[in-house]
């Protein structure tokens, strides 16, 4: 820890309140994000910038977030003085990117900087890619109102800052392929009816084809785990941004209707493979005592598919989101008070769904 | 573990497939994973789909090496095809015309029909840009027929207008 890390606010673990039971289509999408990427004028883009520039940048958007009535209580914190686990913590709860926090070796560069309501449902990155990422974050299938708030945040911001505009290219942004509208929205979705009907692929080439594009759980490049996606326009230039949402939600709305009826012809055609995986991924996650990530995710599918399909009673999918969340390596080693090396997390992971599947049972 | 299909490579993925009543589970490299129809990423992402742009034989005549580099921040177009990203906002108007046909390309448009934005001077009147943006909600509000939003609105416009 730094110097100056005890004027930061603490992360804290709460500020989950987005992990809604009633969240909408929330036994098959986990959540809604929308980002919106603005940047000043008179200044370089952020990878061009001096660090002088970055750090005067960071002071601008401090006072801009401060005076946001939307964000109401908000959090900020510059990244460099933030505890290293802290930062993957903030990763884990997928508020930053990558790109914000910095390589492990490295560290952030100068004048990064998060601001975050206090439920941590809205905020913004400062100096990523763009000067500003301004970011919201929902329970479930939510784009719209997701959007609401973000537009308001926006609206906000730029009467406070004068954000570099063109009359024919809209918002500019460091890369191209974010001009324009600057609007990235997404959906983080599980699709296991799909993935063992195997017609994921089938569904999937189909989005691509009309404007959307998808990965895997940690963002680009990057594998399928739990059969968790992430679903977001492809463009955001020449559409509105009502349009740009208007659009992915129809799409994602087919998505659902395709995953139910997956799931309904599993418990049609093959009720007792389905009931034995479901009840063997629960039994495994009840018992085992070592538990890597990714076996945990793919577990905790087979879970998810059986509680929204009704064959097991408990845990709620809120509950096995938030499982998601607080079994990743960060936050097992802030709930140990220790850093974990590989066979620690395992186990610790192991004894922490055990006791979060026996609460969730009794409850 | 070692890919189950190939046996080469190390097993990435974990797929579940459910066929004539059975399961069974394949790890699979990432190659072959993609070749059953269970990529990690696809229809094409923004970056890779500009980068291919830029990189192919239509990016060759867009972005010329030897061209101006921006009055600006200095970078130039090899900069810009090299790393797809601009230096700075004048760099749009440095390279409108190559840019203009980049977009259309990438998005299928070069003009903007979103957000229109006018910046207000950061030493405007504070309650000024307040009233204003509160307006244009307002006017998004009726437009979409959120009445409950609009009444809210308006509440707070009359709150900042009328005079203690
Ligand atoms: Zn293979
Ligand atoms: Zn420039």
């Amino acid at each position: 820890m730094t110097d100056g890390a005890a004027a930061s606010p603490p992360i804290g673990t709460h500020g989950l309140d987005w992990l809604d039971e009633e969240a909408p289509d929330g036994d098959i999408v986990i959540s809604s994000r929308v980002r919106l990427a603005r940047n000043l004028q008179g200044y370089s883009f952020s990878a061009q910038a001096t660090g002088e520039e970055r750090e005067a940048l960071l002071e601008k958007a401090r006072a801009a977030t401060e005076a946001a009535g939307v964000l109401e209580a908000v959090d900020f914190w510059e990244v460099s003085r933030l505890d290293p686990v802290d930062r993957l913590l903030l990763l884990e709860r997928r508020l930053v990117s990558k790109e914000l926090i910095g390589k492990p070796e490295t560290g952030p560069r100068r004048g990064s900087g998060l601001a975050l309501s206090r439920t941590r449902a809205l905020g913004m990155m400062v100096n990523e890619e763009d000067h500003l990422r301004l970011q919201t974050l929902r329970g479930g299938f939510q784009l719209v109102a997701a959007w609401r708030d973000l537009d308001q945040l926006d609206e906000e911001v730029g009467a406070r800052l004068p954000y570099a505009y063109h009359q024919e290219f809209g918002f500019l942004t460091s890369c191209p392929t974010n001009v324009g509208t600057g609007l990235r929205a997404s959906v983080f979705i599980h699709l296991p009816g799909l993935v063992l009907t195997r017609q994921i692929r089938k569904v999937l080439e189909g989005m691509g084809q009309l404007g959307v594009t998808y990965r895997g759980l940690y963002g680009e490049g990057s594998r399928i785990v739990g059969n968790l996606f992430q679903i977001s326009n492809q463009t955001t230039l020449g559409k509105t941004e009502e349009d740009l949402i208007d659009q992915l939600e129809r799409l994602v709305g087919r998505v659902i209707g395709y995953e139910k009826q997956a799931r309904a012809v599993l418990l049609r055609e093959a009720p007792n493979v389905l009931e034995d995986k479901v009840w063997r991924a629960y039994g495994i996650l009840c018992h085992a005592r070592s538990l890597p990530f990714e076996e945990m995710m793919n577990l905790l599918s087979g879970v998810r598919l059986g509680v929204s399909l009704k064959l097991l009673k408990s845990p709620r999918v809120d509950v096995i989101s938030r499982m998601m969340i607080h079994a990743q390596t960060a936050h097992l080693a802030r709930a140990a008070g220790r850093r974990l090396d590989e066979a620690d997390a395992d186990a610790f992971r192991a004894s922490y769904v055990r006791r979060a599947l026996n609460g969730a049972e009794s409850n | 573990m070692d890919c189950e299909n190939c046996g080469e490579r190390k097993a990435k993925i974990t797929l579940t497939e459910i066929e004539n009543n059975e399961m069974r589970t394949l790890n699979l490299c990432t190659t072959c994973a993609t070749l059953k129809g269970v990529s990690a990423g696809g229809g094409s992402a923004p970056m890779a789909d500009l980068l291919a742009h830029l990189g192919g034989s239509t990016g060759d005549t867009l972005f010329d090496e030897a061209g101006e580099a921006c009055e600006y921040c200095g970078t130039g177009a090899g900069d810009f095809r090299k790393s797809g990203r601009l230096g700075c906002p004048q760099c749009y108007a440095q390279f409108d015309r190559q840019l203009r046909a980049l977009l259309r390309r990438v998005h299928g448009s070069s003009q903007h029909m979103g957000k229109v934005y006018v910046s207000t001077a950061p030493d405007a009147d504070p309650e000024q840009v307040r009233l204003s943006t509160l307006r244009r909600r307002l006017e998004r509000a009726v437009e979409i027929e959120d009445f409950e939003s609009a009444a809210d609105l308006r509440d707070a416009i009359h709150a900042l207008t009328e005079v203690p």
